[in-house]
């Protein structure tokens, strides 16, 4: 049948050699981090005394603790409820409408292409406006709102594919309604919902844009907003600057390490979303 | 306002049983019910902040005090002044690398190992090729920038290899600066590319390309007539991430280079930031908040019509 056998060999070169593209940056900052302070290290080179001291220097001078709080407050904040919302109007839409409202549908997904910069002077008005500036609340709700023609699109699309004899047994008043849709259709879609919520989790610790504008402290910023603040103010001290992105991307690759096959196959279909 | 029991999924139903219209109105109620909480929140924080940003972009308004109609006048500052267009011009280069170093090598991958990526091996290649999809793009920024620093690995590997000559502070260089940067995306894009092809790629039929090959079909033509156009989707959808993903850019150029050197490295998404915040040209950052947005509608319907799913 296949008789590629030197094909294959090619094939795999080619992947570990893009394994090793995928790994070098890192294998570089491990070095740097390693690098006694205040040195400039070299790109790739094992320091001859390793200081794995800087971790704790930078975990100190990052307050890991804080932020590790910070982000989880924001990530609880934002997935549970954007999850729950979007798998309402997912059902709402897949399941209790007809065509006539597909309209509605089409606005949500109207904002899945949309870049978050071209909301981002209003939303600072607006959250100025609620009171909300230099919170959490500041990146909680915009991005519960942001998530949404992803979660709605996601859900949908679920709820499309469930049989629809399950859905029209009877004619339900709307505490029916709620009932099925809690005790049938939601352990149904665990998959979908599974998956939906690793992606808004990821997006949600790693996101920048609106810890940047919208949050002046660090401390209560998410991971990615607190390293760019870190990257200001230790910029020129490269072992510590190192060793500080190291401990700041450690937790997100753990649980990736951890629930690796549901990540990879939430990340996978999740880009299918275009 | 009365039919609204569900139909099958996408298709119109024609007529509805009479037992199915008594309950139609409270069915509406229901069905709103279930959609107002998402609706609330994304017309809150999307479509008023949307509706907001155009409004400004009709504004000569600084932030602070008294905002005056300006009419279109920003949006022809966007559309002319030359910084502005070189910085959209920027975002298109991008693209250049984001898109086609991804695309380019996920297909050789994906051509060449056709779908022998189970056991162990497939594991730790998908582990680690997702890596920099699940890191914040800020780490990857600060990791590259240590990479292109003038100690960093890729000047190191220049002078080992006796390019001496080549080595250069890459991010501060008025020419290299820019594919420095593409590089960083193209690097965070290359493992969800590979993997979405390579899984596109087993979902072809065998027998086409035994058939081919009885046929006396060279390589090249097996890609050309096979691979391609059974991965026509995968492709667009790799296409469409990474464009986004290019002219939405910002995390990465703001760590990396700040825009610079001068403006050789910003992009639409920076200049709006620092438009509205630093410099307190609100209708001018919203101008061309719209046109970004307008830009990656425009950019992304092309490939979707192409790639849709014809059947």
């Amino acid at each position: 049948m296949r008789t590629a056998a030197p094909n294959t060999l090619v094939a795999r070169g080619l992947i570990i050699l893009l394994m090793i593209v995928t790994l070098l940056p890192f294998l570089s900052m491990l070095s740097a981090a390693l690098a006694p302070q205040g040195t400039y290290p070299n790109g790739l080179q094992w320091p001859a005394d390793p200081q794995w001291g800087n971790f704790v220097k930078a975990f100190e001078v990052a307050k890991m603790d804080q932020l590790l709080l910070s982000s989880a407050l924001i990530v609880l904040g934002v997935v549970p409820v954007a999850v729950l919302i979007a798998t309402m109007a997912g059902y709402g839409l897949a399941k209790l409408t007809t065509n006539k409202y597909k309209w509605l549908y089409l606005v949500f997904v109207f904002g899945l292409t949309l870049p978050f910069e071209a909301v981002i002077t209003p939303l600072y008005y607006e959250v100025r406006a609620l009171g909300l500036l230099n919170t959490r609340f500041a990146i909680i709700l915009p991005l519960i709102g942001l998530y949404m023609p992803f979660g709605v699109y996601w859900m949908r699309a679920h709820f499309l594919n469930v049989p629809h004899d399950l859905t029209e047994a009877a004619q339900l008043d709307g505490a029916t309604r709620w009932k099925e849709f809690v005790l049938v259709q939601v352990p149904l879609a665990r998959p979908a919902i599974m998956s939906l919520t690793i992606l808004l989790f990821l997006w949600t610790w790693n996101q920048f844009l609106l810890p940047v504008v919208l949050v002046q402290d660090p401390m209560q910023r998410t991971m990615a907003g607190a390293l760019g603040a870190f990257q200001g103010q230790w910029g020129t001290d490269i072992p510590l600057l190192c060793a500080g992105s190291l401990l700041i991307l450690t937790p997100t690759v753990v649980l990736f390490l951890i629930f690796q096959r549901q990540f990879v196959a939430a990340l996978m279909q999740g880009a299918v979303k275009g | 306002m009365t039919d609204t029991i569900s139909s099958g999924p996408g298709a119109p139903k024609p007529a509805l049983r009479p037992s199915q219209r008594r309950g139609s109105r409270k069915a509406t109620m229901t069905a709103s019910l279930f959609i107002a909480p998402a609706a609330i929140a994304y017309a809150a924080f999307v479509l008023v902040p949307l509706g907001m940003s155009f409004y400004y972009s009709l504004l000569r308004w600084d932030g602070i005090g008294e905002a005056r109609f300006h009419g279109l006048t920003n949006y022809i500052t966007v559309l002319t002044d030359s910084d502005l267009l070189q910085i959209i011009g920027n975002a298109f280069q991008l693209v250049l690398y984001f898109t086609i170093i991804p695309v380019g090598l996920g297909l050789a991958v994906a051509s060449a190992i056709r779908g022998q990526m189970a056991g162990r091996f497939g594991t730790v290649t998908r582990t680690v090729l997702f890596l920099p999809q699940v890191i914040p793009l800020v780490a990857a920024g600060i990791a590259w920038s240590w990479m292109f620093a003038s100690t960093g690995l890729v000047n190191q590997t220049l002078k080992a290899i006796g390019l001496s000559s080549w080595a250069r502070g890459w991010l501060g260089d008025f020419v290299w600066a820019l594919p420095a940067v593409g590089i960083i995306g193209a690097w965070v894009l290359l493992g969800l590319c590979t993997m979405l092809l390579v899984t596109g790629i087993t979902k072809i039929d065998t027998s086409l390309y035994e058939a081919a090959r009885l046929d006396g079909a060279r390589p090249w033509h097996e890609f050309r007539y096979i691979t391609l156009p059974g991965l026509r989707q995968e492709i667009g959808v790799c296409i469409t991430v990474t464009v986004i993903a290019a002219l939405a850019s910002f995390d990465i150029v703001y760590i990396s280079t700040q825009g610079g050197p001068g403006i050789t490295t910003t992009v639409p998404g920076l200049e709006i930031y620092r438009l509205a915040f630093a410099h307190r040209q609100v209708g001018l950052a919203s101008a061309l908040a719209i046109v970004l947005m307008v830009l990656v509608l425009i950019s992304i319907a092309p490939v979707q019509w192409f790639t849709r799913d014809k059947k």
